[in-house]
């Protein structure tokens, strides 16, 4: 039986937490994921959820408290947007390098200067490189569940998970979410095991002093050194690639509910033009598609699900028979241009694809993004492909400045 | 078989030599000249600073006084603390094997 509630996606993010049931939760508000953080504690003081709620007085600590009650065995979780993100940063790598699996929602918006509270994805964007598995959600239903799958994919790999959706396009808005009952999350989310189990019979050290080079421990077992470490996590990744697909797939057979493992795609099979995107921008992106249809343009949407791992292989296949390739994204990496759009342009690299790639920066500290707008703009680069211009081009969409 | 290392994070047991053989850092050597050490000239337990200031928990509370060489890391704090200057650090290559 569905229980169909209509829900903000903060709330369906909170939602899916409570069924992952954590032991220990600690967050600190930030505008605009705090109202995640406040249900949170609403259900830990009502005793709706048996966790530990922590009370921190930054992200900082918020990170470095689920990075140790994960390390001796919890299940846990924190949220936060923007600023607090970056403050989080130094943390970020040492729940990864640990291979702890933290689940961790970002509620994505601007970061000063100068402030802005309003979305885009610059902060989850310029975490990239943390050792993070990064989803983006596009509507409030995939939050939910894409919570709960990221729990099954980090416990499984040993990877922490950052679960990214768009500040008050999805987060303060809402829509109808069906939340699964208890038992089919059990039977989803096996109980978490941590890699290494902490006990004073057992002693260890955790997180010591690596060396440049291998070394003989007291067994004389040579063991890994730091770059071995770190290719073990890159090899996690490369294997996280079919875990994140597999999860999808289960939680689509419980759930009937499927929303791409790595990516997914909107009438991609015979279309001519491909829009892409993460998180919201690629959902407008599939109303600009209908639009450019009706005007007889065969347009597809590509949506980004997972940007790390980025999904190499998937796209190839996707954009295959694509002749114009519009990227919209809601970052950059300044001095160059969208990650997203580097990251295709190099996954395509020695494929058949030649199709021109246009970037469309868009939407940056909360501009609104109009669906006429993605029209035009993907129009724009298709009649560029047509006219025979393969150039690849970074445009700023609907800005305007002396 | 040869035993691999299993772990996926920077774990080790707490052990001698867990993050191996740290007296390879050394290029100087403390040297105990017994007719200056304590409790060796007393001929009972006495003074044993240089057990008490070691880093490295290398230093024996025994008569003699011993150091394991393959983990002091000459850093000499024992001969600073020793109270009639009982500890020379010498050099290594300055030592005949
Ligand atoms: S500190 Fe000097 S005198 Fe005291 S026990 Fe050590 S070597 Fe001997
Ligand atoms: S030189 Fe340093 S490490 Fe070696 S025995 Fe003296 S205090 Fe300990």
């Amino acid at each position: 039986m569905s229980d169909v509630r209509i829900i903000t996606g903060n709330e369906a993010a909170a939602l899916a937490v409570k069924r992952a049931e954590p032991g220990v939760i600690a967050a600190y508000p930030i505008t605009p994921q705090t109202r995640l953080a406040e249900v949170l504690s609403e259900y830990v003081e009502k005793g709706e959820l048996k966790a530990e709620y922590v009370r921190v007085e930054s992200e900082h600590s918020s990170m470095t408290v689920c990075i140790s009650a994960s390390t001796v065995g919890a299940r846990v979780f924190t949220a936060t947007s923007s600023n607090g993100l970056l403050y989080m940063h130094e943390q970020l790598h040492w729940a990864a390098g640990s291979r702890l699996p933290v689940v961790m929602c970002c509620v994505n918006r601007g970061v000063g200067a100068p402030w802005s509270i309003f979305n885009d994805q610059q902060d989850s964007f310029s975490q990239r490189d943390t050792g993070w598995i990064q989803l983006y959600c596009r509507d409030n239903q995939e939050i939910l569940d894409t919570v709960l799958q990221a729990y099954r994919i980090a416990e499984e790999v040993y990877l922490p998970v950052m679960v990214c959706y768009d500040g008050f396009v999805l987060s303060h808005t809402m829509m109808p979410v069906d939340v699964p009952d208890a038992g089919l999350v059990k039977k989803f989310l096996p109980p978490y095991r941590p890699h290494t189990i902490l006990s004073p019979e057992d002693p260890k050290t955790i997180n010591p002093v690596f060396f440049a080079s291998r070394r003989e421990n007291a067994d004389g077992v040579l063991c890994d050194g730091y770059m071995e470490m770190r290719y073990k996590m890159q090899a996690a990744f490369e294997r996280s690639r079919t875990v994140i697909n597999a999860a999808s797939d289960e939680w689509a057979k419980l759930s009937g509910r499927n929303h791409g493992g790595m990516i997914w795609e909107y009438m991609t099979e015979d279309a001519d033009l491909i829009l892409t995107g993460m998180g919201s921008i690629a959902t407008e992106a599939t109303l600009a598609a209908d639009a450019l249809r009706a005007e007889g343009i065969r347009a597809g949407v590509v949506g980004i699900r997972a940007f790390r791992p980025f999904p190499k292989e998937e796209v190839a296949q996707a954009f295959a028979k694509a002749s114009a390739i519009a990227v919209f994204e809601k970052c950059i990496s300044y001095g160059y241009e969208g990650g997203v759009c580097s990251d295709l342009k190099a996954a395509l690299y020695g494929t058949d694809i030649k199709a021109p790639i246009h970037n469309y920066i868009a939407g940056l500290g909360g501009r609104d993004v109009k669906t006429r707008e993605l029209v035009e703009a993907a129009r724009t680069t298709f009649e560029a492909a047509l006219a025979g211009d393969a150039g690849n081009k970074t445009i700023w969409l609907n800005c305007h400045t002396g | 078989m040869e035993k691999t290392d299993t772990n996926i994070s920077g774990v080790c047991t707490p052990a001698p030599g867990e993050a191996g053989k740290t007296g390879e850092w050394r290029d100087t050597r403390p040297v105990i000249d017994p007719a200056k050490c304590i409790p060796e000239v007393k001929g009972k337990p006495a003074c044993f600073l240089c057990w008490l200031y070691c880093p490295e928990g290398v230093v024996t509370m025994t008569i003699p006084v011993t150091i394991d060489m393959d983990y002091c890391k000459g850093c000499g704090i024992c001969a600073e603390e020793c109270p009639p200057n009982a500890i020379q650090m010498v050099r290594e290559v300055d030592i005949d094997e």
